[in-house]
């Protein structure tokens, strides 16, 4: 085998991806563009009708509304908890510091159902939360914690944990101790010198940490679906009603490629934000 | 200053107890007596796991799932690792895009993948069908597979490779005889991620799956939507163990945070 040959043992890959990856998802861009008949069937068009219904229908901005504030702040819940892990695990010098990134990084390789059904045996009406704080005699009645928007904010915080473990990570590098020494050693406290040195230094990758759970939050499914009980509507869940339930598929098409924009503008923007801190 | 100090390890500490939290409680939940989701439970036993091997939509769906997950597993290091050795062995024209092109999928959100893969199989009559399922699942694993694979090959030892090749062994001999069993810690690892992704993927099955063939994940979902009772945590006992056996596995061949931590 020549060098010029090794290109050959890409191609069955690449053929395999082009059909169940390109072509699906050029027919999901085609699709968007077709009509919606009123017995609910597909009417092959070339037509911006379902585009039309969908901007139009305040529905939409009320599910848009909801994908964002869900995301922001399931994504800053995510930052207060994943920053410490990972400076921890940054600085550590302790050997059990492969075995704790393993412990920080488990979370997302055990199955989302399972961990979803933990957070149900936390939040439920007779859950951890609620037994406890009946016992400490804080509450007489149970606290709603579960199928509303606190349980899915809470369960998608800890689901896109990990990820953002990971991100911050690799965006330490930059993180010089010296210079953190330095500052403590000109009798800076240890507060001021996190608040004015470390926070600042690692800003370029908080940015990137917080683009990235973002992103992974608008488009989860799963915990919005089994956390929100059925009260719970965001934009991913309503793509998954129109082309199930409602079999819908244009409407269905238009909306994840709305929601695709949405998340693509987010994530551009952390990108240039993050570059120009890091400058 | 050497180290994490005192405060920033008492706030790492609260942090763990948050990630583990669910785990640890559905380890508990497992062993309750109780008919219903109370914590913690007022007794314990073994009831829920003699529930579980009873119900038979859940059993079936596990044979199903752990056969999708080793064909999907198979076939995507069949197309995978040969893509992988193609993009660090070969000097061609047009290999970064094509690279680009391998890992294009992982950046999509499934929840899209899902729904194209449903456009697409429906009128070829995919959805529900082992094929089907295994292939949705294929979009997912052979990205990674060649992500994963093509790190391990270029972080090989080159003049391994460089003196079988003086020797006079042909590239294909080379690759067989010195590349591969160079690679096999990484294959491994590889294979036992893969087949994780596959058994645990949730949302490309709920669009492909129908009442015909679905996956565990797809009945746990199901499950836990008509009801609570403490049946799906003593299943969650066995997965979590399953993937503690495979992220030991993955530590010790490659380390988990090099595998899953590129992207």
């Amino acid at each position: 085998m020549t060098s010029a040959r090794w290109p050959l043992l890409a191609i069955p890959a690449a053929l395999l991806l082009a059909v169940i990856y390109v072509w699906p998802s050029l027919d999901l861009f085609r699709t968007a563009f077709n009509e919606t008949g009123a017995t609910g069937a597909m009417i092959e068009a070339f037509s911006l009708k379902v585009w039309r219904d969908l901007l139009a229908d305040p529905f939409t901005y009320e599910l848009t509304v909801n994908s964002l504030w869900l995301s922001v702040t399931a994504t800053s819940i995510a930052l207060c908890v994943a920053y410490p892990i990972a400076l921890f695990l940054f600085r550590t010098d302790t050997r059990f510091r492969g075995l704790l990134a393993v412990m920080a990084i488990m979370p997302m390789l055990v199955s989302g159902v399972v961990r979803i059904f933990g957070w149900l045996t936390i939040l439920g009406d007779q859950g951890m939360v609620n037994s406890a704080a009946r016992w400490l005699g804080l509450i007489s009645t149970p606290m709603r914690l579960l199928f509303n928007w606190t349980g899915v904010t809470i369960g998608l915080a800890e689901s896109i944990l990990p990820y953002m473990i990971l991100a911050l990570l690799a965006g330490f590098g930059r993180l010089d101790r010296a210079l953190e020494e330095a500052a403590r050693s000109l009798g800076a406290s240890p507060l001021r010198t996190f608040v004015r040195v470390t926070l600042p230094l690692s800003l370029p990758a908080i940015v990137l940490a917080a683009g990235l759970g973002f992103v992974l939050s608008m488009s989860a499914y799963i915990t919005p679906k089994l956390l929100g009980g059925g009260r719970v509507f965001v934009l991913a869940t309503e793509i998954f009603e129109q082309a199930t339930t409602n079999a819908n598929w244009p409407m269905a098409s238009a909306m994840a490629l709305y929601t695709l924009v949405l998340m693509l503008a987010f994530l551009g923007l952390s990108s240039v934000l993050s570059r120009r801190l890091a400058q | 200053m050497s180290g994490a100090g005192r405060v920033l390890s008492l706030i790492a500490a609260i942090s763990y107890a948050l990630i583990l939290a669910p785990i640890v409680v559905v380890v508990v939940m497992a062993f309750s007596a109780d008919s219903f989701i109370l914590f913690p439970p007022s007794g314990f036993s073994f009831r829920w796991f003699q529930t579980l091997v009873a119900n038979a939509p859940l059993m079936k769906a596990l044979g199903l799932s752990v056969q999708i997950a080793l064909v999907v597993t198979l076939l995507s290091l069949l197309v995978g690792v040969p893509a992988a050795l193609a993009l660090e062995k070969g000097e061609f024209r047009g290999r970064e895009a094509l690279r680009g092109f391998f890992l294009a999928p992982l950046l999509l959100p499934t929840l899209i993948i899902g729904l194209a893969l449903l456009l697409f199989f429906t009128p070829l009559r995919l959805t529900a069908t082992l094929p089907g399922i295994a292939l949705g699942h294929m979009t997912v694993t052979v990205p990674f597979i060649i992500r994963m694979m093509s790190t391990a090959f270029a972080t090989l030892p080159e003049n391994v490779e460089a003196a079988a090749a003086t020797l006079g062994a042909p590239p294909w001999r080379v690759v067989w005889r010195v590349t591969l069993p160079l690679a096999a810690p990484g294959l491994i690892a590889c294979a036992a991620l893969s087949f994780l992704l596959s058994f645990d993927e949730t949302v490309i099955s709920l669009f492909v799956s129908g009442p015909r063939a679905s996956t565990l994940p797809v009945e746990m979902v199901r499950y836990v939507e008509g009801r609570t009772d403490p049946m799906i945590a003593a299943l969650s006992v066995l997965l979590i163990a399953g993937t503690l056996a495979i992220v030991i596995v993955v530590e010790r061949l490659v380390g988990v945070r090099r595998a899953v931590g590129q992207s």
